[in-house]
């Protein structure tokens, strides 16, 4: 091999670096939860998200599961326990769009690098480039209100995915979504996944969904939410809709919802 | 495949189909006609008691076209009443911006310190209940009958509810936006300007609205217990009173009660041109 043909892959190599975040993921320890008010969340829990990994969350109502986020994100002290994670580095999407209704779709996405400091070009650049890339180009200009629900989950998604977070956390965005949005939107986040290989966790109710995204599924137990038992989903990302009829695919998806219903 | 397009090149074109939206213009119109509707029933109301009262009492309530002939376009009435509409029209407006300015702060005060909140609302609240005619004497003896007392009554009345409404447009914000700004540690200043402030003015502005009304009744009250000066509408409707000259009562009646329907229509217009767009209450 020619010697400038190694330089190039080896520039390739730096850039692919700089566009996958590598970071340190999620650690928690032996992580419980008892609000303030009595209620136990969570059970002591022990969960790892590499760099690289997408983990879904399932379990039934009120177990846990975005309780289990809040503390990742810092939103709430651990009772016990403790959780390792750069929280500079930190991405959540919430269930809700929660958008500003009186700013434009542009306005929203720059939101987070305006918080950071960012200057109005570089703001511009990674607002225009998170919106081209789960494809509301054309709705820049567009308030809210004059959104649909799909597009408004996007116009939220891309405002995360601005300041491209190492450890990426999810609380059924798409849940009030129709499930042809809901198929586009989880092969787009699938496609992202595999392209900045950020550590992802993702709450979700649904079963194929989880097993559609993830690199791994969690079934957690009812309130107090325990890890009640783990899957690897061996199959190559970013996934393909076809996988869906996988056999490794539809077999993973049966033993989950087995344990789901054992469970409850 | 070539035989389904050229059945479907074959099928004559669909007819269009005409839901055209109607012209703004005639839009508008229609919505100008419940309120004429109105206005035909409420001269007629004015018109049939006016001529119900007997001879001797019609001074009371004359018709609507005297009103107007002889209380509003008359020299002599006219040339009493604008000047006095604009004294008024001053007042009120001078009043109210002070207790803009002062709500503006309140309500930002009493946001960034919670605790505040609570130990002074119910006095907010009280400043409300304060019967005005009652403490305007002691106003009186405090700063003398002048255009100042005026403007501090005009105040104390349109005060309430700017911090109230800018306050529960403050704190009426979307938790899910207030926990993203403490993920991203953005400071209280930040979180005022980008986020609690944006989202408190279609309320506030629904409390400017609420306030200018007051303002211009407090601006008459004002003029009716200081009765110095020159003459502001206020004063006018004693004189009139004191003259018996009810075609002109009526007549500064009607020119006050537009100036309240200015001033809200005014607020209305602006809260609709800026917040028409994202928020329900400022939806026409
Ligand atoms: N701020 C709070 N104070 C007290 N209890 C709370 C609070 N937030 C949540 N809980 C309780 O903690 C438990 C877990 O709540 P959490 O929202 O984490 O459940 P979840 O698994 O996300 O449920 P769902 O799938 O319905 O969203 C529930 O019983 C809930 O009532
Ligand atoms: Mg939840």
């Amino acid at each position: 091999m020619p010697e400038s043909a190694v330089a190039a892959r080896s520039l390739l190599d730096v850039a692919a670096a700089v566009e996958s975040p590598a970071g340190k993921g999620l650690a928690f320890e032996g992580v419980s939860l008892v609000y303030p008010d009595g209620t136990h969340a969570l059970a002591p829990v022990d969960l790892t998200v590499a760099p690289g990994e997408f983990v879904s969350l399932v379990g039934p109502s009120g177990c846990g599961k975005s309780s289990l986020l809040r503390l990742a994100s810092g939103l709430v002290e651990p009772t016990t326990g403790s959780i390792d994670v750069d929280r500079d580095q930190l991405g959540y999407v919430f269930q809700d769009p929660t958008l500003m209704p009186w700013r434009t779709v542009t306005a929203n996405v720059e939101l987070l690098a305006e918080l950071h400091g960012l200057k109005k070009a570089e703001r511009r650049r990674l607002a225009s480039a998170a919106i081209d890339l789960v494809g509301l180009t054309g709705f820049e200009s567009h308030l809210p209100a004059r959104l649909s629900g799909g597009m408004k989950m996007r116009t939220s998604l891309a405002r995360s995915l601005t300041m491209n977070p190492e450890v990426f956390l999810f609380d059924e965005p798409f849940g009030a979504l129709d499930e042809i949005s809901r198929g586009r939107l989880n092969d787009e986040l699938s496609r992202l996944f595999s392209q900045r290989q950020f550590a992802g966790v993702f709450v979700t109710h649904s079963v194929q969904e989880a097993v559609y995204l993830s690199t791994r599924v969690v079934v957690m137990s009812p309130r107090p939410g325990r890890i009640a038992a783990t899957f690897d989903v061996p199959l190559p990302v970013p996934r393909d809709p076809e996988m869906r009829f996988d056999p490794v695919f539809t077999d993973i998806a049966h033993h989950v919802s087995s344990v789901l219903r054992e469970g409850s | 495949m070539a035989l389904a397009t050229k059945v479907l090149e074959e099928q004559a074109p669909p007819a269009p189909i005409s839901i055209q939206p109607r012209p703004p213009g005639k839009r508008r119109l229609r919505r100008l006609v419940p309120p004429l509707l109105c206005f035909v029933i409420v001269v007629g109301v004015w018109q049939g008691l006016s001529a119900s009262l007997s001879n001797g009492r019609q001074f009371l309530l004359p018709p609507p076209w005297e009103v107007l002939t002889k209380g509003l376009l008359a020299h002599d009435a006219y040339s009493k009443i604008l000047p006095a509409l604009g004294r008024t029209t001053a007042l009120a407006l001078g009043g109210l911006a002070v207790a803009v300015a002062l709500g503006l702060v309140t309500g930002t005060v009493l946001y960034r310190f919670r605790w505040l909140e609570r130990a002074t609302y119910p006095y907010l609240v009280a400043i409300q209940a304060i019967p005005i005619l009652a403490i305007a004497p002691l106003m009186a003896v405090a700063f003398g009958y002048n255009f100042f007392a005026k403007g501090v009554i005009v105040v104390i009345i349109a005060f309430f509810p700017i911090p109230t409404s800018f306050l529960l447009g403050l704190k009426s914000v979307d938790r899910g936006l207030v926990d993203l700004f403490t993920l991203h540690r953005s400071g209280w200043l930040t979180r005022f300007r980008k986020l609690a402030l944006p989202n408190a003015l279609p309320q506030l502005f629904t409390g400017f609205r609420i306030s200018a009304g007051l303002a211009v009744i407090g601006a008459i009250v004002g003029e009716q217990f200081f009765q110095a000066g020159q003459p502001g509408l206020g004063m006018l409707f004693i004189q009139y009173i004191d003259y018996v000259d009810y075609d002109q009562l009526y007549g500064c009646l009607i020119v006050s009660s537009l100036l309240g329907i200015a001033i809200y229509a005014s607020f209305n217009y602006f809260s609709h041109r800026f917040f028409g767009s994202w928020h329900e209450s400022a939806q026409p």
